[in-house]
């Protein structure tokens, strides 16, 4: 595809561990992707703004609170009611893998627990956006 | 035979180099510590600059490096104390209960996001966090039920609370005096350390230098009213878990430590007055000796400083005692029965470094909250440290160890040099500002991770001696119906309440929360009594003070 891959690398609900995302967002700017970090304590509301406003390919939301069963599926259905569903969303985080199931059933296209290495998340964003 | 002699017989140092260098190292690992410190292949009197009486001591007088207690274990074990919280006040008290008839000795208690930041459980920011990651406590009428039937004057209770911190200590002291247990009796610790939540841990409320007030105002508080009670716990834990290394661990920690000492100062307070109820709480990491190094240079350096730049006069002004809790951040989700392996070696570190209690954590904490069986196990590892290895028979059974006094130097070295650079950027608020700190770790947790992913880290079960994964564990799962409970809950508190009461509480806070020459703490007791809750305390301060917001780096 041409130009770069626009990410939002995003931190909803409280928790304060962005460790990863941090991580990750670097990753992918040293894979030559373009990285907005949204910072902390994100609203699904303000998340998806800034997707829209970044014009993303794809949005990482790194979350570590256990609220990703709330928080998740009201972002997807944010980027629905935007008419923006073709933003691939991964999800990364300590999330079981039942909710996991749960998540890609809602249209998250990827979802990366502890231990994944940043390559395989590099590879899966380029992937799933060219598609 | 004379050491010279031995010594021509032998060849010395130069020899042992020669016939070293005759053998090829392994190839494509790091001869370093976690941390990045590079390790010499062998450690002897010539490559440690060690003077007995002024570096090391004896245990219990300055500078504490062998320990802060002339008996230590011999004399008291340490306090086993795990961090329990999740649900609401009823299933916590549960779980504590569990705790304490398994021989635990203390109790701590972990809080949930929404009451780490200032919410209440029916904020719109709190949805689907309610009771996830700790307990919900809303009013004193949570906290009423989390220590019912624990009798307060028994007990030391920690509470991992930070922004909203002095409305729980509040809390907790309304339940003491309910129980009839005198505020001088109550024994505990609150975290309080709020620096390191714009360092690392980032659940934050106002901005740095009124939330630094809030701080005084606790400690203040505590050495008139609760001489027990610790009133901040400053905490290198969150700082090791956001990514930093194990200097910056120990750096940044007591740069904190000693920005609260200046700030009481400021406010005048005598050194020898607060100082000895300032408690660390420090992470154990993997790196075996660079651990124990890190816990017995901070207890030089702290005592040092101390004495020499505060002119504390009390030695008990000069010790640090610290708590410390096993790296969740070395926990890995892949074979999670390794985590215990790891967590047995980090506790038994903890030990060696002289730690007053401990937290060891459950082997299966990267995948959820632990459950009962996981918890029973962390705590036995403790137990078994403690009864069947007999490293609690001597004290400071390392002290002297060529390598470890080395290292217990070179952090010491690396922690000075970064106190140097946070004074250049004008103090610890300042450089917070300038996200130095946040920029220091986000340096060192990549730098780490890129060795994990070039293979030069060995991370078992991650990067090498992967396997399938056998059956799925067995999870804690916290009822999503909890949250609506919750609700209830405090939104009963404020129907229930006098009104009235309520709200001259709250006024009163806001008023006093906009002089700084007040102290909080009493009006913030007022309005605990009349069931004011945490949120709406927070947020009459938030509208005096602001809040906090950081740009990010990454």
């Amino acid at each position: 595809m041409a130009g770069k891959i626009r990410v939002v690398v995003a931190k909803p609900g409280l928790d304060g561990h962005d460790r990863g995302a941090k991580i990750i967002a670097r990753a992918l700017r040293d894979a030559g992707m373009e990285v907005i970090y949204t910072g902390l304590h994100q609203t699904p509301e303000q998340i998806v703004e800034t997707a829209i406003q970044e014009d993303a390919d794809a949005v990482g939301i790194s979350i570590l609170s256990g609220a990703h069963m709330t928080l998740v599926p009201r972002i997807l259905e944010l980027l629905r009611e935007n008419g923006v569903e073709d933003v691939v969303v991964v999800v990364g985080g300590t999330i079981p893998e039942d909710d996991a199931d749960e998540l890609r059933k809602l249209g998250v296209a990827g979802v990366f627990g502890p231990g994944a290495p940043t390559t395989e998340i590099v590879d899966f964003l380029k992937g799933a956006v060219a598609a | 035979m004379a050491t010279t002699d031995r010594k021509e017989q032998t060849g010395g140092a130069g020899a042992w180099r020669k016939r070293y260098e005759a053998t090829p190292e392994r190839e494509g690992e790091l001869f370093s510590t976690i941390s990045g410190v590079e390790n010499e292949p062998l450690y002897s009197p010539e490559n440690v600059d060690l003077d007995y009486e002024r570096d090391l001591g004896w245990p219990g007088a300055y500078p504490f490096t062998r320990g802060v207690y002339p008996s230590m274990y011999r004399g008291r074990l340490w306090t086993m104390r795990q961090f329990a919280g999740f649900g609401t006040a009823e299933e916590t008290n549960t779980r504590f209960r569990y705790l304490l008839e398994h021989g635990q000795t203390g109790l701590s208690t972990a809080f949930d996001m929404p009451t780490l930041m200032g919410y209440d459980s029916d904020h719109a920011r709190s949805l689907g966090e309610v009771g996830r990651e700790g307990v919900a406590i809303d009013s004193l009428a949570d906290m009423e039920t989390l220590f019912d039937g624990i009798p307060l004057g028994e007990v030391s209770t920690s509470m991992t609370i930070n922004g909203p911190a002095a409305m729980l200590l509040a809390f907790y002291a309304c339940v003491g005096e309910e129980q009839g247990v005198p505020l001088e009796q109550l024994r505990g610790t609150v975290q309080t350390d709020i620096l390191k939540e714009y360092i690392a841990q980032k659940e934050w409320i106002f901005p740095p230098q009124p939330s630094m007030r809030l701080v005084v105002d606790m400690i203040e508080w505590c050495s008139e009213r609760l001489p027990l009670m610790h009133p901040v716990s400053i905490s290198g834990y969150h700082i090791r878990e956001a990514g930093s290394n194990a200097a910056q661990e120990l750096a940044f920690t007591l740069a904190d430590g000693f920005a609260y000492v200046e700030a009481c100062l400021e406010r005048g307070l005598d050194v020898d007055a607060f100082a000895p109820r300032l408690s660390f709480f420090f992470n154990a990491h993997l790196d075996f000796f660079e651990e124990i190094a890190k816990y017995r240079a901070a207890r030089r350096i702290w005592a040092q400083q101390m004495r020499e730049k505060y002119g504390a006069r009390d030695p008990r002004s000069w010790l640090m005692r610290f708590h410390t809790q096993t790296a969740g951040v070395s926990l890995t989700a892949q074979q999670p029965e390794v985590n215990l392996i790891r967590t047995a070696i980090e506790a038994l570190a903890a030990v060696l470094g002289g730690t007053q209690s401990l937290h060891t954590n459950s082997f299966d904490e990267a995948l959820a909250l632990p459950t009962e069986h996981a918890v029973r196990l962390a705590l036995r590892t403790q137990q078994v440290i403690a009864h069947e290895t007999g490293v609690v028979n001597t004290i400071d059974p390392l002290g002297g160890s060529y390598y470890l006094e080395q290292l217990t130097n070179e952090l010491e070295r690396q922690a000075c040099d970064y106190f140097e650079r946070i004074e250049e950027l004008g103090g610890v608020i300042p450089a917070i500002e300038q996200n130095f700190m946040q920029r220091e770790i986000a340096e060192a947790s990549f730098r780490y991770q890129s060795e994990v992913e070039r293979g030069e880290r060995v991370v078992v079960g991650v990067n090498r001696y992967e396997m399938e994964e056998e059956q799925p564990l067995e999870i804690l799962r916290i009822d999503p119906a909890l949250e609506r409970k919750q609700i209830e809950r405090v939104q009963a508190v404020r129907e229930r309440r006098d009104a009235a009461a309520a709200e001259t509480a709250l006024t009163r806070l806001k008023e006093d929360a906009a002089h700084d020459d007040r102290n909080l703490m009493e009006p913030i007791m007022a309005a605990s009594r009349a069931y004011v809750t945490m949120g709406e305390m927070c947020d009459a301060l938030r509208e005096v003070w602001g809040t906090w917001r950081e740009t990010p780096v990454f």
